[in-house]
This record gives C-alpha cells, structure tokens and sequence, in this order.
C-alpha cells in the first residue's frame, strides 16, 4: 500500500462526494486490500479528470494509474463514461479539467508526440464501406508516419495478426461486424503499438472469434505493448486483465490488481453428489450454498482443503470438487456500483443495469 | 495527407457519378438541338445555346452556363459538405486522427481536395462539351457568335430594363439573366455596366434579330482558337473560383454540424437566399458581397475587349469568402470535440 495513493484517497473532496465513501464502505465488506503500490513506470495518469456536457458530467474527477505492462479493463456500464475518457486520452475529446498524461506526455498539447506509439480502436471499428479492407489499411497508414516503403508489408501482417489474411476485394460494407471488428484492430496494429486503447473490442464477435482476440492481446502484452481495454462484459475484463478500473456514473470507483480483486475468501467449497451427508459431518462449519449447489465451508483455522477432504472422505462423502472461494470481480462490481445506486433514475438515462 | 485524401476522392463512386451527370447534360441539351436545329432565340435559354450551331467550338461555353445555377453549386456543396461531417458520421474521422492526423493538416487536405475536385468537374464538363460540340455542330467559326454576346447582353443590364424601351419582365427575360432560367436570382452580367462599349441602350427584339440575323453585322474582333481557347480557360477558371465561394460555406458547416446533409443544404440554403436577394433592389447595398453576385461575370470573358471589372470584383468576393469561412472552419474544428 502505498503512502500517497492512501492519501490521495483522503482528500478533503471526499467530504463532499458520497462515492468515495462508498467506495471504502464496500472495501471494507470485501475486505479487499487498498490500492496496491505501482512499481513500474505509469502509461496512462490522469489527476481530476472531467468532462462537462453542459450540466452533464460525463467523466467526474477520474485518477487513472494504468502501468507498463499492465493489461488494464477498464470496466463499466454503457453510458458511465468510459468512451468519453478514452477520447480524452486520445485527445478526441477535450477534458473540462484536469491532468491527462500519456507515455510521460501531457494530452492534448503533446498528443502529436505519442499517437505514432499508440494503437487505438474507439467505439466500434469504421471504415470506407466502398472500398476493400486492404484499400482500408492501406489508407490508414498512408495517413500515418510510416511512409510507403513497408505499407504492404505492414498492412498484410497487421491482416494476419488479426486473422484476416486471406480477405478477397469485397468492400467492408458487406462485411460481417466480426470481420470489421477484426479490420478495426488490423488498423490499431499497423505497427506494434507501446500502448494499445481498444474500447470493446470483442463486439460482435463469436465465442471463437473472442478467444482469438484475447490470444492475440496476451501475446501483444508479452511482446510488451501495454493494453488498455474498456468493456462493459466482466467476463472478458476478468479473463484478460491484470488490473481493472471500474466506473460508474463517470466516477473511478475501484482500480486494483485483478489479482487483489479475485482474491480467495479462504473458504472452501464443496461439490458433492452426497449433499445431506455432507451437512451432517460438516455442521457448523457450513457457512452458504452456491447457487449452482455446492457447500461453501469455512474450515477451522489450519484445517486446509486437504484436512477437510481427508474429512470428509473418512465420512464417506464422495467428492466431485474441492475448490477453494474467490471474490468474483461481478460480486465487487456489484457491490460497488450496486447498493443506493437507482440506475432507474439515474442520470444516465438509460435505466438499465447490465449486470 | 493530400494525395490520401484526393485518392479517397477519387476512388468513391459518388465522384465520378457526379461528374459523369454533370456531363450528361450538356449532352443530352447539345443532341436535342443538333437533331432539331432550333435553338433558342438569342437571349433565352442558356448563355451561348442560340450560338453553338454556327460554332460547336463554343458548346463548352454553353454547356458550364447550363450547369452553373444548379447542378454544380449542388456538386460541390454535396462534396464539401461531406469532407468533415461525412468522416465523422461514418467514425473514420477519429481514426484518422489517431494515426495521427493533424487536424489542421487534415483541414487543408480536404480543402485541397474539394478545389481539386471543382477543377476536374469543370474541366470535365468543358472538355467533353468540347467533344460534344464539336461532333454535333462542326468547329465552326466562333467569332461572330462571341461578339453576339455583349450585343444581347446590354439592354437586358439588370434593374435598369425600363431605359430599353421594353417592360421590366421583357427586360430581364432578354438579358443573359435569363440565360439561367434554373437561377432565379442570377445576376447578369452587364447589370449596371452600361460602360462595357456595347449596345445598351438596343431594344432586345432588335437585338434578337440581328443576332440571329445576320452575323457579320456585329462588331468585333475575330477570335483565333488560341484566343477562344484561352477564354474558355479564363471563364473555366473564373467558375472554379465562384464555386469555391458555395464550397467553403458547405466547408464551413460541414465542421459546424455532425451531418453531411445539413451541411449540404444550408450551403445551398446560403445559395438561394445570396440569390433572392441579389434580384432584390432593396437589398442593394449588401449586393455587392453576395457570394452568387458575380456568378455570371465569367460571361465577359467572351465581350470583346473582355471586360474585367466585374470579373476582378467577382474573384475578390469568393476569395472572401474562402478566406474567412477557412478560417472560421479552422478554429471550429480544431477546438471542437470528436465525439462521434
């Protein structure tokens, strides 16, 4: 835990916005640990970023702290504000206040200096729906700082990464969205990018299509681009990511390590086709059901899995699982975004709640 | 960044159906009258109709009077209008400047690319009206039918049709106003110019006759094909500038707005209003700074001596015009938020 960050955390604004607070109030009910200290060197930092829409405000007071190397979700319903901050750090969008800085440069004033580093797909892929999606790559970089010598090459490996290397003359408007989706990454990836934005990056794409995707992202970030991807499925952020930023209603509300986040409960759980035996030897240590059946059990004090399994099985109670409890990234969400939150009449609008 | 856009230009569809209609009408005017051989009285219809049968030569001149008032204008403000607003409505705007794209540089790239886009379109139509012409009708002898023009041109001068003797509608029917029937507003040419040397002072019927009369009763320098061709070029480059006037307001809004097709209108709204009111005698004394004010000057191209003044005012206008609304657009875009 680090000393400035707790600080940070207990600035006089805090008294004035309830969200902090709440923020604390379901750390404390998780248990979770604070913000963890941040060894390497900072990608992404934002300081009191927001962007007013009038009365709207779209991003409130956003702190963003994503590291070299990370693999960030940055995570949040439709309509919280997450598009809206990543155009800020692209310098789309212009912030009503606060600090943006981006690979060690201020955004917007230096922009220019790090977008040649930076691979981004922002809100949905888009493209010259008359021309073909290698005509479509090949304009891109045309546009960009690479000159013509390596464009073919450049444009048929980012086609392979992204599994379109065998694409025909078709024109993208007869594409499929899977397919754009893929050409809109090609695009982010014309050259291998320090750091890759992608916002939702996986829509309309097939559970095969997804997993490709993911593959690709990991190896990018062991080749060391640091990714930083917003999404609105949990799934996918927890799959992925090795930290993850949850906003809602424009307001940072979590930023930990995936790993401090899925940490286990040190409960155990346990599935078993004997369940009523199971309860009987079990007793009191039986704390909840899953939903799906099992016995969550929480086992005295240097009594592991093994003591318990051991246990158990001297009771003759078959055993189909032994696992033990983590906090699901949906329960913290919820948590957080959840309680005294009527999405409803919520300023958004759309009154509904993903999750 | 240019070479990008003008290939983006050029590699759509929409460009080349475009020019290819603006094309189309001047060809289907030229074989009507080529089958029928009956053209319109000196005067009405379109500016040079009534001479193109003596000279196919000068079908060009013809042809870019035919689609000044309407179609063009239209083209251009179509084309304009999407360079901003089309990108942003399709996403690709904020792609391109991630790459990144300078938004200034992307700004002047477009611009390049709509002036490019207006010469093409102009030459296109002059050079296959030449084509046209020149097939239909024979090369002909261009010379009496170049002075014909400032011979009609005169009496019909503006609001001042009472001192030809005639009523006011006979007035501007028989001036080169009326040569753009689809204009309602358009100016003519020698409004208020009675200075020009030509005949301002003859009766329009007069003048419609001996023009369809006889040719070698108008005055005038012979016209060579080098100096026919350097008028054309002259009146080809004038018109290119006068839409570059309607190109900059659609430019303009096309930054303003997130849709293409509200650019495209209120350019052509800004069009018809410039044009109402030019007709408009109360609105005498904004005139002068009326974008389509001028519009028909590149008629004096073909007056002989060529007369300028209108011509140079004309050119000052839409350079105005381009230089502010630029600028205006600059500012715009380069501070505005890419939200889409």
């Amino acid at each position: 835990m680090s000393a400035n960050r707790e600080a940070q955390d207990s600035r006089p604004t805090t008294a004035e916005d309830p969200l902090p607070a709440q923020r604390r109030r379901a750390r404390q009910a998780l248990a979770l640990p604070g913000p963890a200290a941040i060894e390497a060197p900072l990608v992404i930092e934002t300081h009191g970023l927001t962007k007013r829409y009038g009365s709207r405000t779209a991003v409130d007071d956003v702190d963003l702290h994503v590291a070299q190397g990370d693999r960030y979700g940055f995570l949040g319903p439709n309509g919280s504000g997450k598009t809206t901050l990543v155009r800020m750090l692209l310098g789309l969008v212009y912030a009503t206040r606060g600090e943006i800085r981006v690979l060690g440069r201020e955004v917007p004033s230096q922009v220019h200096e790090v977008l040649p580093s930076i691979g981004a797909m922002v809100e949905g892929p888009a493209a010259y729906g008359h021309l073909s999606g290698r005509a479509n790559l090949d304009l891109l970089d045309a546009s960009g700082p690479g000159g013509r010598s390596g464009r073919k090459r450049r444009v048929e490996e980012a086609l392979e990464r992204v599994g379109l290397a065998r694409i025909d003359r078709r024109p993208v408007r007869t594409y499929s969205l899977g397919m754009r989706q893929r050409l809109g990454l090609a695009g982010a990836l014309l050259t291998t990018p320090d750091l890759l934005v992608l916002d939702e990056p996986t829509n309309g794409l097939d559970p095969h299509g997804i997993r490709e995707i993911r593959e690709l992202l990991i190896e990018l970030n062991e080749e060391g681009t640091t990714v930083f991807l917003s999404s609105h499925l949990l799934a996918e952020i927890e799959a992925l990511c090795t930290r993850v930023g949850v906003v809602d209603h424009g307001k940072l509300v979590l930023e930990e390590p995936m790993d401090s986040v899925r940490r286990t409960t040190g409960r155990i759980i346990v599935v078993t086709p004997d369940v009523d035996r199971a309860l009987g030897v079990l007793g009191r240590a039986v704390v909840d059901r899953t939903e799906s059946g099992g016995i969550v059990v929480a086992p005295p004090d240097g009594d592991g899995s093994h003591g318990l399994a051991r246990h158990l099985i001297a009771h003759e109670v078959r055993l189909d699982a032994l696992e033990p409890e983590r906090v699901s990234l949906e329960d913290v969400v919820v948590d957080l975004t959840g309680p005294g939150d009527d999405r409803a009449a919520g300023s958004d609008g759309t009154g509904r709640n993903p999750w | 960044m240019i070479v990008v856009e003008l290939r983006k230009l050029f590699r759509r569809p929409r460009t080349w159906v475009t020019i290819g209609l603006l094309c189309l009408l001047p060809a289907i005017v030229a074989a009507f009258l080529a089958s029928t051989r009956i053209t319109p009285p000196p005067g009405q219809g379109a500016a040079f109709l009534s001479a193109v049968l003596e000279s196919g030569s000068l079908y060009p001149a013809a042809a870019l009077a035919l689609v000044l008032p309407i179609f063009l204008p239209v083209a251009v403000a179509v084309v304009a209008g999407d360079a901003v607003a089309g990108e942003s409505t399709a996403g690709t705007l904020r792609y391109l400047l991630v790459r990144p794209v300078r938004r200034t540089a992307l700004l002047g790239a477009k611009l390049v690319s709509v002036i490019v886009f207006v010469v093409v379109t102009v030459a296109a139509v002059a050079g296959s009206s030449y084509v046209v012409g020149v097939t239909l009708f024979g090369a002909g002898d261009p010379i009496a039918v170049v002075n014909a023009i400032p011979q009609i041109g005169g009496p019909g001068g503006g609001g001042s049709s009472s001192s030809s003797g005639s009523s006011s509608s006979g007035g501007t029917a028989n001036g080169p106003a009326a040569a753009a029937p689809a204009a309602p507003g358009a100016s003519p040419p020698a409004a208020g110019t009675p200075g020009t040397g030509t005949s301002t002072g003859l009766d329009p019927t007069e003048a419609r006759d001996r023009a369809a009369d006889s040719v070698s009763s108008l005055s005038g320098a012979p016209l060579s094909p080098g100096d026919l061709a350097l008028r054309l070029l002259g009146a080809m480059g004038y018109i290119t500038i006068s839409m570059l006037g309607v190109g900059a307001i659609a430019f303009f809004l096309s930054t303003a707005t997130a849709s293409a097709l509200g650019a495209t209108l209120g350019a052509l709204a800004a069009l018809i209003t410039s044009q109402v009111l030019v007709t408009l005698d109360a609105a005498a004394s904004v005139t002068p700074y009326l974008p389509t004010r001028y519009w028909l000057a590149w008629i004096d191209f073909f007056r002989d001596p060529i007369f300028l003044r209108d011509i140079r005012s004309g050119v000052l206008v839409q350079l105005a015009y381009v230089l502010v609304l630029m600028v205006a657009s600059w500012a715009n875009f380069t501070t505005k938020d890419v939200a889409a």
